[in-house]
């Protein structure tokens, strides 16, 4: 792992060996625990978190990976996009494999659309001002944790003048979807809460949620050591019938959250009706661009035809998002949906459970209780 | 001073003056040999005695030069390695160049001479080679080819096709892993990073034919290249009755590599290597095997990372650092294009 | 997508910093957050900073394992 002082005792075998033991010692009864955040649902599965619980605690990926959650259309709206001449698509890795209703961004960029693979929006601006005879059209994906840098990056290229820089934004926002899975009945006994997300937005989005659905949420770092804390935190709360907001990554996440940061995304961002791929449509639970930013806004400024989205019959990828399948449930997991030839979102994304699972647990291994 | 006397152009691969004369001011110089310089069509290498071993390997690396290492060792270090793992002596090695007119002959030149002082520490002998030039957009600067043949003495014959691993032998890696994938991509200079991170691409024949003299109980050996070490394990273990695990704590990573595979979200296990080679081993040998190797100039962090399984046979499972279990899978898809 | 992980501020510069993890050097955004001084230690996320972490809190964390591990 990364060095780093801080974050290498989280690291630590020993320790981690000792919250296991103790999450054995104190769990009585199973519990459904779910994630929403695919740092979490990589974390897990690279470090074999699972193998270490007892076999009454089962942990479930929910809607956490914003590729996975990105409804086709946005990628037939990218695709149409990328057929424009002079357009450059500038995307993180994950989207372009993503299937949308008759082709990908990676099939496109074989055809010869120019489709660029960036770390950040800032990469994207920078690119915008190095070719000034194209359009940079930046697809931006990703939670409270990633829309604050999309803003700032159209924050930059207003304050630099630049003309040549677009959005198309997917950007969504967690609380919302975590209510509607409850909504919906699926039965989650806690939430293991996204730690880069609460680093923006601070404890308090989970409040509601503990207070109306009495299910306890803990908020946790993404070392192994971070997550069998938090899970173990969790079964304590169950156990003994509590359902309160607990912080256990502490050492990023204030009570306030980052102010700055929610500042900057909602200068630019106001929230919209978006909708989820798998769960439908959820208010309020988008960032659109505001109208002063109107000019960065692709879906505003940059006209084209947008195929009419159909496809991936026998796909329950909805499902599997909810936390209700998992991948062994689905007719298409390992064949013919495989991470080289996807059907699903769910498979493209490497957060995503079923790319997750192939990858990790196609014989998974538990410890007895 | 005419600026076209230090670039490639389409004259230099037509087969008339100005090819006779890269070739002897350019080729001749820097690999002259007795073979080479005949300047016939083909090179006679004369008599091989034993089994033959035959590999070709093409490199199209993007950019060109990257710390530790450039297109040119690439294409001769490549080769080399393919050979030696299966247990060959590299004997001869041909080159062939696609240059993109306009390619500065500087470049060229840089390249040539590294390729010359690759093959020169392999003990290989450029024996035959080609110039095309292709106009200005239709390749990247220039694309290598490199095919290579030797001798495989028949004490070694088994290595290549994994027949002789049996359940109990350990698994080596010898050396840290993901650096070349690293390097090139930080050398790219696309992502704002800037990494210390250096090329492991080495010509490994020396230090794999010492290894064989000294120990018997050696099973196989491969190259891991492009897929990474992965690769290399999932490749060896699928469909046979056996299995193997690796324990992450024991597999070698610089901190820099590990960082910017971190960042940027690429599994270590996935990244290519270009001087990095996995052995199977009796594990009678293996620890005095890997105490060989790290004395290597090429071997530095060679560690015993694993052991072949009777159970779960055809896969390869990972003992994560904090005792989980997990399946280490191939990898999907091109993670890094133009890696090598 | 990548995640957000640690580093070290080696160098600001007005709204960028350089951010170096275990010798890789980053030049990341400033812009979401106030105060980054060198010797800081921050969360490196899509090519910016995000917030900087807190070695205290940190350091609490790690002795609640000792002592939650005993309780019921």
């Amino acid at each position: 792992m990364s060095g780093n002082f801080i974050d290498r005792q989280f690291y630590d075998r020993r320790a981690c060996e000792t919250v296991a033991g103790d999450i054995r010692r104190i769990s009585k009864r199973p519990v459904t625990l779910m994630e929403v955040c695919g740092g979490h649902t990589h974390a897990i599965q690279r470090f074999g978190i699972a193998s270490l619980l007892p076999s009454g605690i089962r942990l479930v990926s929910g809607p956490g990976c914003p590729v996975c959650v990105s409804d086709k259309r946005f990628i037939d709206r990218a695709i149409a996009l990328s057929r424009l001449a002079d357009v450059v698509i500038a995307t993180f890795g994950d989207l372009i494999r993503v299937p949308g209703s008759t082709s990908s961004l990676e099939k496109e960029r074989s055809r010869g659309a120019d489709v660029r693979i960036v770390y950040s929006s800032a990469d994207a601006v920078t690119l915008a001002l190095k070719e000034p005879a194209k359009r940079v059209v930046f697809l931006g994906i990703g939670f409270e944790t990633t829309t604050p840098t999309t803003a700032a990056a159209i924050l930059d290229a207003q304050a630099k003048g630049i003309r040549n820089f677009f959005v198309v934004s997917a950007h969504k926002i967690m609380p919302p979807a975590m209510a509607a899975l409850i909504d919906e009945g699926i039965a989650i006994d806690g939430y293991i809460c996204p730690g880069h997300v609460s680093v923006v937005t601070g404890p308090a989005i989970y409040t509601p949620i503990a207070q109306r659905y009495k299910k306890p949420c803990v908020i946790s770092g993404f070392q192994p050591l971070d997550i069998l804390l938090s899970i173990r935190m969790l079964v304590a709360q169950i156990e003994r019938g509590a359902a309160m907001v607990e912080n256990e990554y502490s050492r990023a996440v204030r009570p306030g959250g980052n102010p700055e940061a929610r500042q900057c995304m909602q200068q630019v961002f106001e929230l919209r009706d978006d909708t989820w791929r798998g769960l439908g449509t959820i208010p309020a639970s988008g960032c659109g661009i505001r109208e002063e930013f109107r000019r960065f806004d692709a879906e505003a400024c940059l006209d084209v035809d947008v195929e009419p989205t159909r496809g991936g019959a026998g796909c329950i990828c909805g499902d599997i998002l909810k936390g209700l399948k998992t991948p062994h449930d689905c007719p298409l997991f390992a064949a013919p949906c495989t991470p080289a030839e996807p059907v699903g979102a769910c498979m493209v994304s490497n957060e995503g459970t079923c790319a997750a699972y192939y990858k990790y647990n196609r014989c998974a291994e538990k410890t007895p209780a | 001073m005419n600026d076209s006397t230090h670039r490639i152009h389409l004259g230099h691969g037509a087969g008339g003056r100005l090819t006779h004369e890269l070739i002897g001011s350019m080729f001749m110089r820097h690999f002259g040999n007795p073979i080479l310089l005949q300047r016939a069509d083909a090179g006679i290498i004369g008599q091989l005695n034993g089994t033959i071993a035959l590999t070709t390997d093409s490199f199209v690396v993007r950019p060109l030069f990257f710390p530790g290492g450039d297109i040119g060792k690439l294409a001769v270090c490549g080769t080399v390695n393919d050979l030696a793992v299966c247990g060959a002596r590299p004997a001869y090695i041909t080159a062939g160049f696609i240059i993109e007119e306009g390619f500065g002959m500087n470049d060229l030149e840089r390249i040539v001479a590294s390729m010359a002082a690759a093959s020169s520490e392999a003990g290989a002998m450029v024996a035959a080679g080609d110039t095309k030039v292709v106009e200005h957009g239709t390749c990247d600067g220039v694309f290598i080819n490199t095919a290579g043949i030797g001798v495989v003495p028949a004490a070694w014959q088994s290595l290549h096709d994994g027949s002789r691993i049996a359940i109990g032998d350990k698994v080596i890696v010898s050396g840290p892993i993901a650096d070349h994938g690293m390097a090139v991509l930080a050398a790219r200079n696309e992502m704002g990073v800037s990494a210390p991170i250096v090329s492991d691409c080495a010509p490994l024949n020396g230090m794999i034919h010492a290894m064989l003299e000294r120990f018997d109980g050696v099973k196989f050996m491969r190259d891991a290249t492009r897929g990474g070490l992965a690769a290399v394990l999932c490749e060896i273990a699928e469909k046979k009755p056996f299995g193997v695990i690796i324990d992450e704590r024991r597999v070698p990573v610089r901190d820099a590599t590990r960082a910017m595979c971190d960042m940027l979200g690429f599994d270590p296990m996935h990244v290519a290597n270009e001087g990095t080679i996995v052995i199977f081993i009796d594990a009678r040998q293996a620890h005095d095997a890997a105490a060989f190797l790290r004395s290597h100039r090429y071997g530095g962090g060679a560690a015993i990372i694993g052991e072949v399984t009777g159970q779960q046979p055809g896969m390869v499972r990972m003992r994560t650092a904090i005792g989980g279990m997990r399946i280490i899978d191939m990898p999907e898809g091109e993670l890094l294009p133009r890696i090598c | 997508m990548c995640l957000g992980i640690p580093g070290e501020v080696t160098a600001v510069d007005g709204e960028w910093a350089v951010v170096n993890i275990n010798g890789v050097e980053y030049r990341a955004g400033l812009q979401l957050v106030d105060n980054v001084r060198p010797g800081d230690w921050v969360i490196l996320h899509a090519g910016y900073v995000l917030e900087k972490l807190d070695a205290a809190q940190a350091k609490e964390t790690l002795t609640l394992i000792a002592d939650v591990c005993k309780k019921p």
